[in-house]
């Protein structure tokens, strides 16, 4: 049976509950919420003077009501070490959002950790420390003293190389500007770490090189524009599962104005189905290209409009690069930039051959051309432009964005109503920290470095390679290895003095060892092979800003205690720094000590002041709390009448400015197709038979690593699933729910058969991420020019290895597409 | 009353292109309840056992409109033709659902083709046959079931459901 709750009644929020600001922390879009807590023995009644609506709960509630709440939005948790009931409900007045929750974030509430309700009990809520051959709860003292000490055998004032870090560069989750703050810091102004990578990729370094060397910041627009434009364009993005409410509360509106939506992506998603449903087929048009053909497809588009004169000559004369080459080619840039001119020579790519590379007809090439750029009743047409892990992931990842943002440039589409060329996004962002510089360009490819014995020390902060980074077969087995060749030297000093015990640490480290320190919210499964492990929080547990894919700022309140002596991040780091200032003291290394000084933040809002408020002078904890839900939009010009003054889409004087450039010009980016670029890509194609294409899904994002531990999410899909053709599984002897060896020259996973009609013939879709079936496992180690990896373009064999289990076996396998009945 | 037709019928229209604009449509076979009333001070809700339909009011894959736990909470009993879990009746292929979507109270249309229930608010797809498991959609819980019971006459009764039903913080007003 499907999992049900059995819940008859819940809790009623009454009139005095306290009531908090909460932004959705579980995706880009940011939905606003709010988190209504109450004392434990008390609730408030039915009649409409007794709750916090004011609503008469006897009777039943219509639709989209405000008075209702699932058994999913609600949980007991400790408020000031005091349990509260604590509901967590959509918010009708945010803009973002409009009332709508969706499956992961109206689920923030159960899935908080609760001693009383029993969710979330794989939350840490103490410092691990390995000893006696498992991890030993602890102080903070002890735990930081430990890596302190370790660290500071391996790191010197001028040279930190051999400290590796993982660290999420993101907002929402436990990211946000407080903790981006604070690790950035310790890493970047304490220390000038230069091997480093991101939580979600191998190196330190931006996923939109080229559109920022077009001077093109990749969130420009508002989420308005889809509701004011003629045309939306998604490329390699599926919104409706992964940046839902802005998919339902911003495109859909604009589809039923009458907007036409090209989608280009290889595979058939539901957000297609639904734009289908909104738009009339007759205004979809469905772009299913070759995967990894992104670019030739783009630069047909580019070509034929510029020849065609559909672009805004006023624009390129006033805010593009006039003349030829800006920035030549070379290691740091993967393509040319400058003028119209030079791009349209570089990327010529006649429709008819683009039509062979990309495997779609010539007439769809033109119809996408002429519903993005074709002037409409003698007027300029509007376009909104979106892209996510798709391309950024894909083929190419330089010259592909470039030549998307080309097309927004050519016809006058960034920084106007309706318009706008940008990424969807995955986390929010909440991004500030001192200068990265120093890091290179291309920045050191991490994974592979630590594959290849290097690093002694390494601190991750909330990345799990082990689940989400590619050539993860050959990574886990030599971190297995490294290791557990420290957690040996530690297992053989037990009983050892600190001294004793670091020098045994080191040793194994010399040896080729490394020593693993993991902050996180839960153990992971890096987090296997930590040596020290420390609790961190999240949104909610703290106080926490972040901005959304609009660029929308707000401050989530506290609502709750964090488990146990768990911190925020920004004071995890902040310990880090004050005990490595002691240790070194300690060692009389006291210039190198005096680095580690100003780190005396008593709270995550000290660290916020420390960090942004030093730059955005306007932008304060109260005045943001006062903004609510809807916040400003970054970035804050000013502050007047009692309010933040924010800017709701970029460049509108078409000055741009994001590369840095003193004339404020855009580039073009003059980027021709090259094939297949990544290396070992080709030859994989030719070798196997299944694309193995990979990405998300409505269920399982990005808070995925709760939701590991969540019983609603878990009972859909135990395993990752892979949606296949139907003939395709004939062929394998596969049915329904049936595990599956994927494998190819680089490793092997597994996943759960899916059947899909819509999947064209060998070419496959895995669900990445999972926990029960890495999907990175067989993603070949290729990068581009600047190390961004190339997870799209995969391919490998299939082969059974199991009927379907019995976990399986109460599941629908029934098609995601919503009809019309 | 009012609101429980409108919403049934709502439920079983064809969905325009573009959102939720209601129809008329023929009186739903909403049956009255006998008992709705809680009784305090006990563990467990106290459900009304309400009789829905005999089994002979049921052709397969033909959905039959229903109120349960009282005629506000709009509901069906479906024949799926085929033994599912929770089924009832003689074939073990009788289940019964609630009809207003979990998420945010849309009116669920029944697909008979794919023997789901499906939401024209925001694209949620439920599987009647497996226990009302959302195959996708935003809803945070599979669709509220009945718990069901068919005596020595063929008479169907509901005695319970297994999740909160959307628009009320207690399934037994
Ligand atoms: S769309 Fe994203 S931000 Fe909004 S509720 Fe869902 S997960 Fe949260
Ligand atoms: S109301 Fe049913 S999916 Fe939203």
């Amino acid at each position: 049976m499907a999992y049900k709750r059995n819940v008859d009644r819940l809790p009623i929020i009454p009139k005095d509950a306290k009531k908090h600001n909460v932004t959705c922390h579980y995706c880009i879009v940011g939905c606003g919420y709010h988190a209504y807590t109450w004392p434990i023995k008390k609730e408030g009644g039915p009649a409409p003077g007794q709750n916090a609506f004011g609503a008469d709960l006897s009777k039943q509630q219509g639709p989209e009501t405000e008075a209702w709440y699932a058994p999913s939005m609600y949980n007991v948790v400790k408020q000031n070490g005091q349990d509260v009931h604590l509901v967590i409900k959509p918010d009708k007045g945010c803009a973002v959002n409009a009332g709508l929750g969706s499956v992961r974030g109206a689920r923030m509430a159960e899935n908080r950790r609760s001693d009383i309700t029993g969710t979330q009990q794989q939350r840490l809520d103490q410092p691990l420390v390995w000893r006696y051959g498992t991890w030993q709860p602890t102080s903070w003292d002890d735990a930081l003293d430990l890596v302190a000490r370790v660290t500071a055998r391996v790191i010197d004032k001028d040279n930190e190389d051999d400290l590796f870090v993982s660290m999420f560069d993101h907002g929402g989750s436990a990211g946000g500007y407080e903790n981006t703050w604070g690790t950035g810091k310790l890493y970047f102004q304490s220390m000038k770490v230069k091997n480093c990578r991101i939580h979600n990729r191998p190196a330190y370094n931006s996923e939109v090189h080229s559109s920022r060397d077009m001077g093109v910041d990749e969130l420009n627009y508002a989420y308005s524009d889809y509701g004011l434009t003629d045309t939306i364009m998604i490329v390699g993005a599926n919104p409706l599962e992964t940046q839902t409410n802005l998919f339902l509360n911003h495109m859909v509106p604009g589809m039923r104005k009458g907007a036409k939506v090209i989608f280009v992506d290889p595979r058939r998603t539901v957000s297609i189905n639904a734009a289908e449903i909104e738009a009339g087929k007759e205004s979809v048009l469905h772009l299913a290209i070759n995967s990894g053909t992104d670019l030739a497809l783009f630069n047909a588009i580019f070509t034929h409009i510029v020849e065609k004169g559909w672009i805004d000559k006023d624009f390129i004369a006033k805010s593009t690069f006039q003349g030829d080459t800006a920035q030549p080619q070379n290691a740091q840039f993967p393509a040319p930039l400058g003028s119209l001119e030079m791009a349209k020579a570089e990327c010529k790519m006649s429709v008819a051959d683009a039509a062979k590379i990309c495997g779609v007809a010539e007439a769809d090439i033109l119809k996408a051309a002429s519903w993005i750029a074709e002037p409409k009743d003698g007027q300029r047409r509007k376009c909104v432009t979106a892209y996510e892990k798709g391309i950024i992931w894909g083929n190419d990842n330089y010259r592909t964005i470039g030549a998307l943002v080309n097309i927004g440039l050519a016809t006058g589409n960034i920084g106007r109503e309706g318009g706008g060329v940008c990424r969807l996004g995955g986390h929010q962002e909440g991004y500030f920290r001192p200068s990265d510089a120093h890091v290179g360009r291309p920045a050191p490819y991490l994974d592979q470095l630590i594959i290849a014995g290097q690093g002694k020390v390494h601190h991750i902060w909330a990345n799990d390679h082990y689940k989400t980074t590619l050539n993860a077969s050959e990574f886990k087995r030599v971190y297995n290895k490294r290791t557990n060749m420290v957690k040996e030297a530690m297992d053989a000093r037990a009983g050892a003095t600190r001294e004793e015990l670091v020098d045994a640490i080191v040793g194994a480290i010399e040896a080729g060892g490394i020593f693993s320190v993991n902050v996180d919210i839960i153990h992971t499964q890096i987090g296997q092979c930590a040596h020290v492990i420390l609790p961190a929080v999240e949104s909610g547990e703290m106080n926490l800003t972040s901005m959304n894919g609009e660029r929308r700022m707000r401050l989530v309140e506290k609502y709750m205690d964090g488990p146990g002596s768990s911190k925020p991040d920004c004071l995890i780091a902040a310990g880090m720094a004050q005990h490595l200032e002691r240790v070194l003291r300690e060692e009389g290394r006291n210039e190198y000590a005096d680095q580690f000084k100003g780190y005396d933040w008593k709270a995550e809002e000290d660290a916020f002041m420390d960090g942004y408020n030093t730059a955005h002078p306007d932008v304060t904890y109260d005045r943001l709390r006062a903004m609510g839900n809807n916040g400003v939009q970054e970035p804050v010009v000013g502050f007047k009448d009692g309010k933040l003054v924010g800017t709701m889409r970029l460049y509108t004087d078409g000055n741009f400015t994001r590369h840095g450039r003193e004339d404020k010009k855009a580039l073009f980016c003059g980027g021709g197709w090259r094939g297949l670029q990544a290396p070992g890509k080709a030859t994989q194609k030719a070798n196997y038979k299944f694309l193995i294409n990979n990405g998300r899904s409505n269920i399982n994002w990005q808070n995925w690593f709760l939701d590991k531990d969540n019983d609603f999410v878990s009972d859909r899909y135990p395993y990752p699933f892979l949606e296949i053709n139907p003939e395709d599984m004939a062929e394998l002897g596969l049915k329904a729910g049936d595990l599956v060896e994927v494998y190819n020259d680089v490793g092997a996973t597994q996943a759960m058969t899916y059947p899909t009609p819509t999947a064209r013939r060998g070419e496959t879709f895995m669900l990445f991420g999972a926990p029960t079936g890495t999907q990175g496992n067989v993603i070949n180690a290729g990068v581009n020019e600047l190390i961004l990896p190339n997870y799209k373009q995969t391919w490998g064999n299939i082969r059974k290895i199991s009927d379907a289990p019995s976990t399986v076996a109460h599941l629908s396998f029934k098609s995601k597409e919503y009809t019309t009945g | 009353m009012k609101r429980c037709d409108r919403l049934v019928d709502v439920g079983r229209r064809q969905f325009l292109r573009g959102g939720a604009v209601a129809t008329a449509g023929a009186a739903a076979a909403t049956v009255v309840p006998t008992d709705a009333k809680a009784k305090p001070g006990t563990a467990l809700l106290r459900y009304p056992a309400n009789k829905l339909a005999n089994v002979k009011d049921l052709k397969t894959n033909e959905p039959l409109d229903v109120g349960y736990p009282d005629a506000d909470a709009p509901g069906v009993l479906l024949k799926l033709g085929k033994k599912v879990e929770g089924g009832v009746g003689p074939d073990g292929d009788i289940v019964g659902f609630s009809t207003v979507c979990p998420h945010k109270g849309f009116p669920l249309a029944y697909d008979g083709d794919r023997r789901t229930l499906n939401c024209p608010g925001h694209y949620s797809v439920f599987d009647c046959e497996a226990g009302g498991q959302q195959v996708w959609g935003q809803a945070t819980q599979n669709l509220p079931q009945y718990i069901l019971k068919v005596d020595d006459k063929g008479d169907i009764y509901a005695e319970g459901v297994d999740e909160l039903l959307y628009g009320r913080l207690s399934n037994v007003l």
